[in-house]
């Protein structure tokens, strides 16, 4: 970039040079971001750049439409993006916590198509149009969900980080309960589940951690919730 | 986590060919996700490009003309465990997958997904220390490091490492058959037996899967009769690896054994299982000198590498608690 040093170079000519070099350069930013929108699913397809080339390229991105708590959002996401980084740096939605991000503390835990998963383990475009639902779906308006009514009654938490993750979880649970899932503590395999006694809860709550140690008070919250729906 | 392309397959012939299409050395598979992201994440695993395969259905159990059961390879952990016919038919089976992971991740974890599980050695994870199954040639950390979840039996010099899954036990004790698609549209079936690898000098190579194989299923032959066990000893009551685990079917009406088939986690690469062992059983008294007749058996060319040393006891006298419970 160090113009020439030879001195019969014109003043005028220099301008011309600038100008066509910051033109270049615009021309450049322009294919560059050309590049980003264009992406489609279909790149996918095609060749493997060499690894030189890939530093250079931005990452591959795609169309995916997440159905959060009703409505859907049309984004456009690097394929690396998590369920979990979609709906907090995506959409906003902060109430889902990133924990640990490797699956072991549940406090992503989210309900899709009404199962509960760890939404820091699975890609958003592996679940284009499903149907997501997290702590801040469970409410309507003012009216708040039944177990979160019960953990602030029985003063689930204490910090609280992991609660959103603990009332998700809860809620998918009890659904599995009522369809007569069985658990590594239940006796018969066969037997109807009715209401969970506690070393139930305990069992199918313990992909769930709280390191203030709220387990009795949320035990005591999913019983009540557990034994009113029975 | 590297950056990586991504598509959605309109058939299980597509996804086959596809991670065996030429320039793609780099593909792989991803079903529920659950052990793959979390190695993307930490960039164990590198794919280049993902081949999703979760909505090719293959996410059906359906009885089998020989009275069996054949499981689909996208049916979910917790739908096989809940299924009412594997809950009473094959009990081993379901205890065996509700004694694994947490409510979440059986809800995502797949039947195929799981018997690929990696292990979780904590050396093949820290991508900073050696690691043969990791990278070839680099040495084993666990050797000489902490080793107290390795393996006593069937290891070799290159790889103690375990295979973490409940599952794959149970698997094993019904000597289940894996079903699979070739690239090139050709299907065979795989035993369990000859499906898990011991590690040997090549540990990277954990089945008998080639490149862009595809498990389509598992099947189950017909049932067994006798008292179907999953007992796992593990460090914490829930959601924990196991140290020793043990999967058994025991058809002893009264207190004579007509047959036993027992099959351990926790201790060796693959699902661990010893006929002779079972064989020393049959026609005998459920005691405990029986019982630990049949360890010796088992336990015959064990071998602790320190830390674990405490899993060749563990193991003989959690074999005593299954035998002498049915």
């Amino acid at each position: 970039m160090t113009p020439s040093s030879k001195p019969t170079k014109h003043a005028a000519e220099w301008s011309v040079s600038r100008r066509a070099m910051v033109q270049a350069g615009a021309a450049l930013a322009s294919a560059n971001a050309a590049g980003l929108a264009s992406a489609q699913p279909g790149a996918g397809s095609a060749a493997p750049p060499v690894a030189t080339a890939a530093a250079a390229q931005p990452p591959p991105t795609m169309p995916v439409t997440l159905r959060v708590n009703g409505q859907a959002h049309a984004l456009m996401l690097d394929t690396r993006t998590t369920v979990l980084d979609a709906l907090r740096e995506q959409l906003g939605l902060k109430g889902t916590k990133k924990g640990c991000d490797h699956g072991q503390c549940g406090a992503c835990t989210v309900l899709i198509e009404g199962r509960r998963i760890n939404a820091c383990l699975t890609l958003a475009v592996m679940h284009d149009g499903q149907e997501i639902t997290t702590i801040e779906g469970l409410s309507t308006g003012e009216q708040l969900h039944p177990m979160q009514t019960a953990f602030i009654k029985h003063d689930g938490f204490q910090c609280g980080y992991c609660t959103p993750g603990q009332i998700c979880s809860s809620v998918g649970m009890l659904a599995e309960a009522r369809m007569g899932m069985p658990s590594h503590v239940t006796g018969d395999l066969m037997a109807a589940a009715g209401a969970l006694s506690d070393d139930e809860i305990r069992e199918r709550m313990s992909g769930n951690l709280c390191r203030c140690s709220a387990y009795p008070n949320i035990v005591a919250a999913i019983r009540e919730v557990s034994g009113a729906g029975s | 986590m590297r950056a990586f392309t991504f598509e959605q397959p309109g058939s299980p012939q597509a996804a086959a060919a596809s991670v065996a299409a030429a320039g793609r050395a780099g593909a792989k598979f991803i079903a529920g996700g659950t052990n793959l992201l979390d190695l993307m994440k930490l960039e164990v695993e590198t794919p280049s490009h993902l081949i999703d395969i979760t909505r090719l259905g293959l996410d059906t159990i359906a009885p089998t003309p020989d009275g069996g059961l054949r499981i689909g390879a996208m049916v979910r952990n917790a739908d096989l465990a809940g299924d009412p016919r594997v809950r009473q038919r094959y009990a081993v089976l379901s205890r065996a997958l509700l004694s694994g992971a947490s409510g979440q991740l059986r809800n995502k974890a797949t039947t195929g997904g799981n018997l690929l599980q990696r292990t979780r050695c904590d050396y093949f994870y820290d991508t900073a220390r050696p690691c043969n199954k990791r990278m070839p040639g680099s040495g084993c950390s666990a050797l000489q490091g902490y080793n107290r979840m390795h393996a006593v039996l069937g290891t070799s010099e290159q790889c103690i490492a375990t295979h973490p899954s409940d599952m794959a036990v149970a698997m094993r004790l019904l000597d289940a058959a894996v079903e699979t698609l070739l690239p090139n549209g050709a299907k065979r079936v795989i035993p369990i037996a000859e499906f898990h690898r011991l590690p040997g000098t090549t540990p990277h190579i954990e089945t008998s899967l080639q490149a862009g194989e595809l498990i389509t299923a598992v099947t189950l032959p017909p049932p067994l009769p006798g008292r179907h066990i999953y007992r796992k000893v593990r460090d914490r009551a829930s959601y924990a690896f196991a140290l020793v685990s043990i999967a058994a079917v025991i058809d002893a009406p009264d207190g004579t054994v007509r047959a036993a088939r027992f099959a351990f986690g926790g201790v060796a690469h693959q699902p661990w299982r010893v006929a002779a062992a079972e064989a020393a059983l049959t026609n005998t008294q459920l005691n405990d000198s029986n019982a630990h007749a049949a360890a010796d058996v088992v336990l015959a060319g064990a071998r602790g590498f320190g830390n674990n040393d405490f899993k060749i006891p563990l193991l003989r006298r959690t074999l005593r608690a299954v035998l002498v419970e049915a």
